[in-house]
């Protein structure tokens, strides 16, 4: 075909619709707030209750992970994820998503080679380069404190 | 007589009939706008078994039957079973087909499949080796999901470009009979047209469909004229508006003729499907219920049947390859008498 890579790729870029840039940034921005918000309010009932600030962090984030989990598992935390996109995958639910997904799909092969190695088949990256960057932030804190 | 007609092209001395064809779909295909018209609309997308490859593989298992009780042929009377789907290693055609104890020819065309098959089945019949020839294609969405994207559960959203793939089987029967006949097929050339995006595979595949249809007008020294209909595999709608735009810089005019099965299966304005459907079962089952039925209605008399593919891997995109298309041209059309 006389047509160039480059020209084509003009042409596709044209007949491509584009993803709803504002639309879809207002959902995340809105569900992502109201799940942080949520935390909160579960921050602030465990305090209530008698939890001190730490134990009351733990306690919310555990309370996140479980529902996430939860969620995963009956087939609904997708269709919150198709919804608000970055809002749902962000935070801390999000990354209970990306752990419990694969574990419930790769599970048919087994719970060594399936579930085992499997599951941090998306959160893997998020947890290896996470470590490493605050590896990296810990070690220039140390010499520019 | 020379059958071979051009650089790609083979024109069969005889017509091979087509006897039967039938098609077996998910529950979201059964929803859609031409959800009556299939032989079978499965409720449970996992069909009873307890993994989407097994589901994927029985989707193939009922299909070749369906296929051969529509044809009224039995298993054994075929003489070669040509059958393609998305997964490693052909996982969904073996493992559905591993007790059919027949010959069997496994092939990969990513979804274009099924035209792969016919093609490769007519020449066999045409050559005098062989009298029946079964031809499958399978995919299923969420084994596909599982193998080039993510886990199912896994939240994330799909860009407008992508397309959403077809949960399905279906079984074509070639062999002696009148009415909707291959005549030949044109054999599709990998093209590459630099597309890295693998959710935007209409844009990847339509260089190969307008390279193949081009190639078959050239060979056979035909127009769109000649065909009631051009039908493509699963450009989509993005792949659609590409193809159009192609064959229009190559002279010819083919916005009347042309439909694409990923644009009739599902309906996206309420289907959420964006560019539309695909997958190996896309094609084939499209053709099976709905384009094949309007031949033997007398409907359309002539099409052009041209399945696309992707020919990509999970690990060829995750190392930066860009996507070669393909498109596999069937010559259909409707004959009084039968030809063998």
């Amino acid at each position: 075909m006389n047509m160039s890579k480059k020209e084509y790729g003009e042409m596709v870029k044209k007949a491509s619709p584009n993803s709803r840039l504002v639309s879809n940034c207002v959902k995340a921005f809105v569900v992502g707030g109201l799940i942080c918000t949520f935390g909160q309010v579960l921050y602030a009932m465990f305090g209530a209750l008698g939890a001190g600030r730490e134990m009351s962090g733990t306690l919310v984030a555990v309370s996140l992970i479980f529902l996430a989990i939860l969620a995963t598992g009956i087939g609904k935390y997708d269709d919150l994820a198709k919804f608000a996109g970055a809002g749902a995958g962000v935070p801390i639910t999000g990354f209970a998503n990306a752990v419990a997904a694969p574990a419930i799909e790769f599970k048919k092969e087994g719970y060594v080679m399936g579930v085992g190695a499997k599951m941090f088949l998306i959160a893997g990256p998020v947890i290896v380069y996470g470590t490493l960057s605050s590896m990296v932030v810990g070690l220039i804190y140390y010499f520019v404190r | 007589m020379q059958k071979r007609c051009g650089a790609q092209t083979v024109l069969f001395a005889n017509p091979v009939g087509i006897m039967a064809a039938a098609s077996i779909v998910g529950p979201k295909e059964g929803e859609g706008p031409l959800g009556a018209k299939f032989d079978r609309v499965e409720k449970d997308p996992m069909l009873g078994v307890e993994s989407w490859e097994k589901a994927e593989s029985e989707l193939v298992k009922a299909a070749a039957k369906a296929a051969a009780e529509k044809a009224r042929v039995a298993m054994d009377d075929f003489d070669y079973i040509i059958a393609g789907d998305l997964m490693n290693q052909s996982t969904g055609s073996i493992f559905g087909l591993r007790e059919t104890m027949r010959p069997y020819l496994g092939i990969f065309g990513a979804c274009s499949a099924i035209g792969e098959g016919m093609s490769i089945g007519g020449m066999l019949i045409d050559g005098g080796f062989a009298s029946k020839v079964l031809c499958l294609a399978s995919s299923h969405f969420c084994s596909a999901e599982k193998q080039f994207r993510f886990p199912l559960e896994f939240g994330s959203q799909r860009p407008p470009t992508s397309s959403w793939t077809v949960t399905g089987a279906a079984g074509v029967v070639l062999g002696a009979a009148a009415g909707p006949s291959v005549m030949g097929c044109t054999t599709g050339k990998m093209i590459d047209m630099g597309v890295k995006d693998a959710h935007n595979m209409g844009a990847a595949m339509a260089g190969a469909a307008a390279d193949t249809i081009a190639a078959h007008f050239e060979d056979a020294s035909r127009t769109a004229d000649y065909y009631d209909l051009i039908i493509t595999g699963d450009l989509g709608y993005v792949g659609q508006e590409l193809l159009l735009e192609l064959m229009k810089k190559k002279g010819h005019d083919i916005a009347h003729k042309h439909r694409d099965c990923g644009i009739e299966i599902f309906d996206r304005n309420t289907q959420d499907t964006h560019s539309g459907g695909s997958g190996c079962a896309c094609s084939g089952v499209v053709f099976a219920a709905f384009f094949l039925e309007r031949m033997k209605s007398g409907e359309i008399g002539r099409i052009l049947f041209v399945p696309t593919g992707a020919l990509m891997s999970p690990v060829s995109v995750q190392q930066g390859e860009s996507i070669p298309g393909i498109a596999h041209a069937v010559v259909i059309e409707n004959v009084r008498t039968c030809g063998q």
